[in-house]
């Protein structure tokens, strides 16, 4: 057992760089998939036939996929294939970014869309441009609204970066079981990777919770 | 002497179809300056639309719109332009969920009309004292009755100073002891000089402040004239029928 206790302790401070890389993922993957999921969503709500069709298409492709193919496909495939000399770790943002745009898209959609169609007449009729409206009216609440679903998103993508491991991220379950065929102590290892991915999961879900009730509007889904 | 006073609004000829359903018919009325008229019908009579083709918040298949003289209908890249001097209060109030009662009533100066914060703010705060509400600024939406939702809205719609201000039913979602707050507003505002066009089935309110009545069933105007002559003395036996049939829902309140 001590022993067990010592493999985890000296292999801590190199699983915990692991913690710096797979955060760094999980953001900028979120990240990349906020800017480009937001306007899919706006323009599958409000864009003519062929934006709303070419952004069905591109979330039915993401989300048709298993990661693992999509990051193969993508990196091993499309991103030499195009040339560009990109690091496992910026791939795998990419790769992981694209499709978490197209679970985001819907969930921001799910969300402009409960949202009544009144408020957009309200402010086109005191002179609002389609788009004015839907930055000062449309997208403030909706993304309120999105923040438990995004939440979900974040939990999801966390627990998928793990699967980068397979093109060689140096994120925690890589350095994990480099850990343990050095060690042939593959337990307490695996239970400590368990552990940090379980306190990272609850406390980004805790932080998005307390957004959620900083931005919550005074007095709106209450009792009067 | 009111025939002197210049023509507001001109609405001719117009028309508008949901695929085979044709919703009006070919409808024309002008407003002057300063004067309130009421729109009375049976539900699906295409009342709401109307108001909407006006703000081209619906846009008619045909006909042509005027606000003083220039025409709205043919200056499609415009037509934030017009809206903003073409007021309109809804029947579900439409407020901003997640701005304060004085945010609602700022937001179209600021954004639209790129007004200084500071002078929207005072502006604001104006209109939210003209119906009454300068207590309740910061409050939100969810956070006021009915009743104040709706002067709120008519405060944002006010803040534009709007040549015409587009009432939509305004008190047809309201508790019924809350209406009358909300025509108090109204009425104000008509002494006040505002020029209004008023959808509404309170039929009280319209004797007392309408400048004309129009009667419309079936997308078409049936019947138009001053409260009096619509009350005793209207063209058609259905209009009488419909004013007799609304007056003994709603009773004559606000008389």
């Amino acid at each position: 057992m001590n022993e067990n206790l010592a493999v985890i302790y000296q292999s801590f401070p190199y699983l915990i760089r692991g913690v710096i890389i797979t955060v760094g993922l999980v953001m900028g993957a979120l990240g990349f998939g906020f800017v480009i999921g937001t306007p899919m969503a706006v323009g599958q709500v409000y864009g003519n036939k062929y934006i709303s069709g070419i952004i069905s298409f591109y979330v039915w492709f993401f989300r048709g996929l298993p990661v693992l193919v999509l990051l193969f496909l993508f990196y091993f495939g499309l991103f030499s294939l195009l040339g560009f000399n990109l690091s496992a770790f910026t791939a795998a943002i990419l790769v992981l970014g694209l499709r978490s745009a197209a679970y985001q898209s819907q969930i921001f959609r799910g969300s402009i869309q409960s949202l009544n169609e009144g408020q957009m007449l309200a402010a086109r009729s005191i002179g609002m441009t389609k788009v004015e409206a839907i930055w000062n009216i449309i997208l403030p609440q909706a993304l309120r609204i999105s923040i438990p679903g995004w939440s979900n998103e974040y939990a999801i993508l966390l627990k998928d970066s793990a699967i980068t491991y397979a093109v060689g991220v140096m994120e925690i379950l890589t350095r994990a079981n480099f850990v343990a065929t050095r060690t042939y102590r593959p337990m307490p290892i695996f239970l400590t990777c368990a552990v940090i991915f379980i306190i990272l999961t609850y406390g980004g879900v805790k932080l998005l919770d307390l957004l959620e009730n900083k931005v919550k509007i005074p007095g709106y889904g209450e009792e009067r | 002497m009111k025939e002197n006073k210049k023509i507001v609004l001109r609405v001719e000829d117009i028309h508008k179809s949901y695929g085979k359903e044709k919703i009006l018919k070919g409808v024309s009325f002008q407003i002057k300056k300063g004067e309130t008229k009421v729109i009375i019908g049976p539900s699906g009579s295409g009342k709401s639309t109307l108001l909407r083709c006006i703000n081209q918040l619906t846009i008619p298949d045909q006909g042509k719109i005027f606000l003083e003289n220039e025409e709205v209908t043919r200056h499609k890249k415009e037509i934030n332009q017009f809206r903003q001097k073409m007021g309109m209060v809804f029947q579900d109030f439409n407020l901003f969920d997640h701005l304060t009662a004085l945010k609602n009533v700022e937001i179209g100066l600021i954004k639209v009309k790129k007004m200084d914060k500071k002078e929207a703010k005072e502006k604001a705060m104006e209109e939210l004292k003209q119906v009454g509400l300068e207590k309740q600024a910061n409050l939100y939406p969810a956070q006021l009755s009915g009743g104040q939702k709706q002067r709120v809205s008519i405060a944002r719609a006010l803040a534009m100073d709007p040549k015409v201000i587009l009432f939509d039913e305004p008190t047809s979602a309201l508790d019924p002891e809350l209406i009358g707050e909300v025509l108090e507003v109204i009425k104000n505002l008509a002494m006040g000089g505002m020029t209004m066009v008023v959808v509404t089935h309170e039929m009280g309110f319209a004797r007392s402040v309408a400048n004309e009545i129009i009667f419309m069933e079936d997308g078409m105007i049936k019947d138009q004239g001053t409260p009096y002559k619509m009350f005793n003395n209207p063209e058609h036996e259905r209009t009488r029928k419909f004013l007799y049939k609304i007056t003994e829902l709603y009773g004559k309140s606000e008389e």
